[in-house]
């Protein structure tokens, strides 16, 4: 068992951390940085008066990165810009997914939050005019061989990365939420149906937050990039924080995820948010997302395996287990992404036939 | 308060394999681990004097620096950089261990600390006032910053200008100078009383050695200064010493091309860089012979 690292005591109440060393500050600090969380920490405190608190070797880490993080969301929301230029002839509507929503509608979910590409969710049948029309605008796919292409075209739910020529901005052209060879396959017609406009941008628009929150999730549960795994789960905690205070919103919750295919990533999302960050969640709604729980056996292991993997990625937040624990989750994660040969065919073309990079 | 010469060879050696140096340079303070010999002898050599922190205290920066594992133990023996749990740059081999060291510590400042505007650029001091020498890699900044620093100008920096963001001084960063191929014999010749690491063959820039920062630049490493001019140099084999006023707009644009956070720090950088030449008089400055561009400088008079 792995003690509470504290900047997840942090992250649970930062209240409680006002007293703490300039040791303990290093340590957490050092966790943040790690777990890509060093401006969100800044806003978190500056939320809570609390900054004052924070002994001035360490205050001056949390100003170095909100000047970047500063920097950082001026850069996207000047990139969302452009993308919308860029597909305004094509009359597609810009569906904006994770982080740069999270930025454009001013969330609380986006105060600190780092991220490298702008998401963006078109119908299938769109795509090729919308590729067209980034193409036009400088941006286009990077260095990818043929079997790259085809594994992205094919297989997943989103074109190869695209990179602009000059700004080497990144965008990841979507047109679901998983692959199109994984099992669980939530309806994107259905999301895109439920898009409501972001405040105050005409062209822009994001996911009903139901849906925002089951997105998080398979991005956090269904994914096997959990560097960032703490990162993401404090998305959830802030977007659960936020869109709960609509009552509705709890009791529409589970039924969504039903409807999408999504209740196991839900339940687990609920499950580790309130496990590791506290989140609060009412009465009632575990229940309601019961028919998402796994069997008593995968769901000890699954306790096991996230217990370590949501925990920042630092050697003081580890033991024994824990790079086990990372790498069967990211064998799990492309489990759940294809079929066994597909995916063993893969695997072994990435081992031993791919050019390295 | 301990300096690193406080240590013994042997206890250096064994703090920095656990738990680690906590070297202060400047206003940081760094974590080092480290058990290559090659980065022990080199921070003896060139760091005596620097304070060491006490356990218990706030370290700005943990690096570590550590031969590879497996094969390459024995075959073509490696060092890896190693920033708290991130790799950013790729393994050297070992005999680059201290320049990697080196470049180690730059890498920590210049990729996070924005609470400064950045600049790579040498920065020297006399009465209280500063000249700042950017310059692209090649250009004989590091030479000019050497030869200065041994002839009574103070060293605040060789490759980091920090610029503070809210009164526009140089916070000083004083650390070994860095000094590239022909450099080398030229600079031993010109100061045989200052300290050098042992030259490294075939690193990335050529054959690299350090030159150790004057005790008095380490001793009065925070004392700030203020900017008085902007110098540009450039070695030209043969020149007669020519300092050339520059406008400030073009120094504005070329300093700007020589920061690393000038970008990043949108607004705020503006302000500082407006701030930097609108404080200094700017100049481009081609020379052949140290003795004679030390008598320019020494000859500046602060605006």
């Amino acid at each position: 068992m792995i003690a509470t690292p504290l900047l997840v005591q942090l992250l649970r109440q930062p209240g409680q951390l006002a007293g703490a060393s300039l040791a303990d500050w290093e340590l957490m600090l050092r966790q943040a940085a790690l777990a890509n969380l060093t401006p969100a920490l800044y806003y978190l405190l500056d939320e809570r008066g609390l900054l004052d608190c924070v002994p001035a070797p360490a205050r001056a880490h949390l100003e170095w990165a909100r000047a970047a993080f500063e920097r950082h969301a001026q850069g996207v929301r000047f990139e969302v810009l452009k993308i919308c230029q860029a597909l305004a002839s094509t009359g597609v509507p810009v569906v904006l997914l994770k982080g740069a929503a999270y930025a454009m509608a001013q969330l609380p979910a986006a105060a600190g939050r780092l991220f490298t590409d702008v998401d963006v969710l078109v119908p299938k049948a769109r795509l090729a005019v919308v590729e067209g029309a980034l193409i036009l605008a400088g941006w286009a796919c990077g260095h990818h061989d043929a079997y790259d292409q085809r594994y992205y075209r094919e297989w997943m739910h989103e074109l190869p990365p695209m990179e602009h020529f000059h700004r080497r901005s990144l965008i990841d052209v979507h047109h679901g939420l998983l692959p199109q060879t994984a099992s669980a396959r939530p309806d994107p017609a259905t999301l895109l149906a439920g898009a409501r406009p972001i405040g105050g941008h005409a062209a822009l628009h994001m996911l009903a937050p139901a849906d925002m929150v089951l997105h998080s999730a398979v991005h956090l549960f269904y994914d096997g990039e959990l560097e960032h795994g703490l990162r993401d789960l404090l998305d959830l905690h802030r977007l659960l924080a936020d869109f709960g205070r609509a009552p509705s919103f709890w009791q529409e919750l589970p039924i969504r995820a039903c409807q999408l295919a999504l209740a196991r990533p839900l339940f687990y999302a609920l499950r580790y948010a309130t496990s590791v960050l506290h989140t609060p969640i009412p009465a009632g709604v575990s229940l309601a997302v019961d028919a998402g729980r796994p069997n008593c056996v995968l769901l000890a292991v699954m306790d096991q395996l996230f217990g370590r993997a949501l925990l920042p990625a630092h050697a003081s937040c580890a033991d024994w287990l824990t790079g086990t624990a990372r790498f069967l989750l990211y064998v799990r994660a492309n489990w759940l992404r294809m079929p066994p040969l597909m995916l063993a065919r893969h695997l072994f073309r990435k081992a031993f036939m791919s050019p390295k990079a | 308060m301990l300096t690193v010469s406080s240590l013994t060879r042997a206890e250096l050696g064994e703090r920095l394999a656990r738990p680690g140096l906590r070297l202060q340079t400047g206003s940081f303070v760094t974590c080092i681990g480290s058990a290559i010999p090659a980065v022990a002898d080199g921070i003896a050599l060139l760091y005596a004097e620097y304070p060491l922190q006490d356990a218990g205290g706030f370290a700005d920066f943990h690096v570590s620096l550590q031969g590879s594992g497996g094969l390459r133990r024995w075959v073509r023996p490696q060092v890896r950089f190693d920033y708290d749990g991130t790799r950013p740059f790729e393994p050297l081999p070992v005999a680059q261990a201290f320049a990697l060291f080196e470049w180690s510590m730059n890498y920590c400042v210049s990729t996070r600390v924005h609470g400064y505007l950045l600049l790579h650029a040498a920065v020297v001091e006399r009465d209280g006032v500063a000249a700042i020498l950017p310059a692209p890699p090649g250009s004989g900044k590091s030479t000019l910053c050497a030869a200065l620093v041994t002839r009574g100008w103070r060293l605040l920096s060789d490759e980091l200008t920090m610029v503070r963001l809210d009164t526009g001084e140089i916070q000083p960063l004083p650390r070994p100078v860095s000094l590239k191929n022909a450099s080398i014999e030229l600079m031993r010749a010109f100061a045989p009383q200052a300290v050098f690491s042992r030259p490294v063959n075939a690193t990335a820039k050529g054959t690299v050695a350090h030159m150790k920062a004057p005790t008095g630049s380490v001793r009065r490493a925070q004392e700030r200064a203020r900017p008085a001019w902007i110098v540009f140099p450039r070695y030209v084999a043969g020149a007669a010493p020519h300092l050339a006023p520059m406008a400030p707009a073009r120094a504005f644009m070329q300093v700007a091309e020589n920061a690393f956070n000038y970008s990043l720090l949108a607004a705020a950088g503006f302000k500082a860089l407006t701030r930097l030449v609108d404080a200094s008089t700017c100049y481009q400055f081609t020379y052949s012979m140290l003795d004679d561009a030390i008598d320019v400088f020494d000859r500046l008079t602060p605006p």
